[in-house]
């Protein structure tokens, strides 16, 4: 389908300043610090993700960068501005669609885009016409047209992602955007935030779902207490991290230990309960070296490419257990 | 303070918008509820009573519940319906990221709750109007109390509102503050005449007694200097009460 969404122009994409700057960045409620010292720049342009646990600092992030809360300390700039000295010109460029859905339940699809659309002083010829563009952009079809309250999960987040679309943002932010969504409403999502980022729109995104980020994110940034831990593309982060291949099996620590010294102790690896990651370029020679141990095939091996949630477990294990 | 009025009449015809569905609903009770009034106290209750300051009891009690209909249009809409925004629906988040400031957003509240004020005593007005009680042209002019009343009572509820910490807390707010207010406000018979000197200066430094003695002005048609500190007090009372709010709604929306 044709994509009627025109964020920013082919010309601009060609400066590089970042849409997004953070520096020093630190939130602090009472004696928690939310975010802390946090560096972050989101380039023009690109899918960037916001990645880590709950609580990680994810949306007190988000909410500094679109000047709904104050750092503590230091400086936040969106699109060459201070957030907290022009909040309102800053907010008038990008369109935020949050963790919980902001609708008006009880008035209909098309009355929330209208009654959102007049927060952006848009006038009404303009919001009839964008109103249209998005119920095509996000095949809210007929549903458009009913009263919220009897939309489903996946059409209530369309027409949440809708309503901060309506003034053409720059920048599109997008906090935990498929949370408890069925499968296939989550692939419809994703499909739709590539055809936002083919035409120009830079997307900031925050999920605790590395497949989500693997898929969609030209960047990610791994936030774990407040600080970002890891800030690379995501098959950059796997390469440096850990490996391209995975093997997977069940086993005790005697046996780990065992498997890990038979292949010289270089082997990247990671224990989950009594499961072994273990990461190599090409994981056959380490199913492999397993089968030569166990004499036969004689427990179930996955072997498997690496992913981004065995560099966030490799990261966030080594740092919050304090190993390495 | 980084108010833009459109933004705040942004906020303000999101409330209108949604009223448009419900208006039906409310304009009934909104019509009946004066009338009841008018027919069991002014006119029940009212046979008993020869005269009060030389009018009819009725005619006593027309202006003190035009404020009062002012006074409840306008404490609705900041206390149960603001909460539910705030709360519930997240109604400010969601203004929030759009270019709607905090500042907008008090103001295109406290301008609708000024709006149903007048929806209210607009209502009463009119039932008192069909009663034959207000006298013409000069009860006119208690129409302006309307939405004076209306600012004061938005100003007292949203401060309270954006600050308390469970919906319960309203029961306070309607039975231990607007009920004696209701009762005790020159509504239903002259304070100065009933009550003791010390209670006159309590009820002289609460809320409903302005807007109900500026009704009662309008409708005799005698204005003396009271009125001006009737005015005053509202007006003062507000704008102190509107900055209490405004620091209040950064610190519940925006920490």
């Amino acid at each position: 389908m044709p994509v009627p969404l025109q964020g920013v122009s082919v010309a601009s994409t060609e400066s590089r300043s970042p849409v997004v700057s953070m520096r020093g960045v630190t939130k602090r409620y009472g004696e928690r610090r939310a975010v802390d010292g946090l560096d972050l720049d989101v380039p023009e342009g690109q899918c960037f993700g916001l990645l880590g646990p709950n609580g990680a600092g994810k949306t007190t992030t988000l909410r500094m960068i679109y000047g709904a809360s104050q750092p503590s300390a230091g400086a936040v700039s969106v699109f060459g501005l201070e957030v907290a000295r022009s909040a309102r010109e800053v907010r008038a460029r990008l369109g935020v669609t949050l963790q919980d859905n902001v609708l008006i339940e009880t008035a209909t699809a098309r009355e929330n885009m209208q009654i959102f659309g007049r927060h952006y002083l848009l006038d009404a010829d303009t919001i009839a016409r964008r109103a249209d563009t998005l119920v095509e952009f996000l095949q809210l079809g007929s549903h458009a047209d009913m009263i919220v309250r009897r939309l489903s999960g996946g059409f209530k987040r369309r027409l949440a992602i809708a309503l901060s679309l309506m003034n053409m943002p720059e920048l599109l932010i997008l906090d935990e955007p498929t949370t408890g969504l069925d499968p296939n409403v989550r692939q419809g999502l994703w499909s739709r935030v590539r055809a936002l980022r083919a035409s120009g729109t830079t997307v900031l995104i925050t999920t605790h779902y590395m497949d989500e980020a693997e898929r969609l994110c030209d960047r990610v940034v791994i936030m774990a207490r407040g600080r970002a831990i890891a800030d690379d593309a995501p098959a950059a982060l796997i390469a440096t991290h850990l490996a391209r291949e995975a093997i997977e099996f069940d086993c005790d620590e005697a046996e780990e230990r065992r498997f890990l010294a038979s292949l010289g102790n270089g082997v990247p690896h990671l224990r989950a309960g009594n499961r072994t990651m273990a990461f190599a370029d090409d994981a056959s020679r380490l199913q492999d070296a397993l089968r030569d141990l166990d004499g036969g095939d004689r427990r179930p091996i996955v072997l498997r490419p690496a992913n981004l949630e065995d560099v966030f477990l490799s990261l966030s294990g080594t740092r919050l257990d304090g190993e390495g | 303070m980084d108010l833009s009025f459109r933004h705040a009449w942004s906020v303000w015809r999101r409330n209108a918008t949604l009223y448009r569905r419900t208006w039906k609903l409310t304009i009934l009770p909104n019509f009946f509820e004066p009338v009841f009034y008018l027919t069991a106290i002014g006119i029940g209750v009212g046979a008993y009573i020869s005269d009060i300051g030389g009018m009819r009891y009725i005619e006593f009690l027309t202006p003190g519940m035009l404020a009062v209909a002012a006074m409840h249009g306008a404490s609705f809409e900041v206390t149960y319906n603001v909460y539910v925004r705030i709360h519930f629906e997240k109604a400010y988040d969601g203004m929030l990221t759009t270019p709607v400031g905090p500042d907008d957003i008090l103001v295109g509240e406290v301008l609708w709750s000024m709006t149903r004020s007048l929806f209210y005593g607009g209502g009463f007005f009119i039932v008192a109007m069909l009663f034959g009680l207000v006298p013409f042209p000069g009860g006119l002019a208690a129409l302006v109390v309307i939405p004076l009343a209306g600012l004061l009572f938005a100003a007292i509820g949203f401060a309270f509102t954006i600050r308390i910490p469970t919906i319960d807390v309203f029961s306070f707010y309607f039975t231990l503050f607007l009920t004696p207010l209701f009762l005790f406000s020159d509504v239903f018979f002259p304070i100065g005449e009933r009550l003791p000197g010390a209670w006159l200066i309590v009820a002289e430094a609460l809320p409903l007694l302005h807007p109900v003695r500026l009704a009662r002005s309008a409708f005799q048609g005698e204005w003396g200097w009271i009125a001006l500190w009737d005015a005053g007090y509202i007006l003062v009372v507000s704008a102190v009460l509107l900055e209490f709010a405004r620091r209040g709604v950064r610190k519940r929306l925006m920490s």
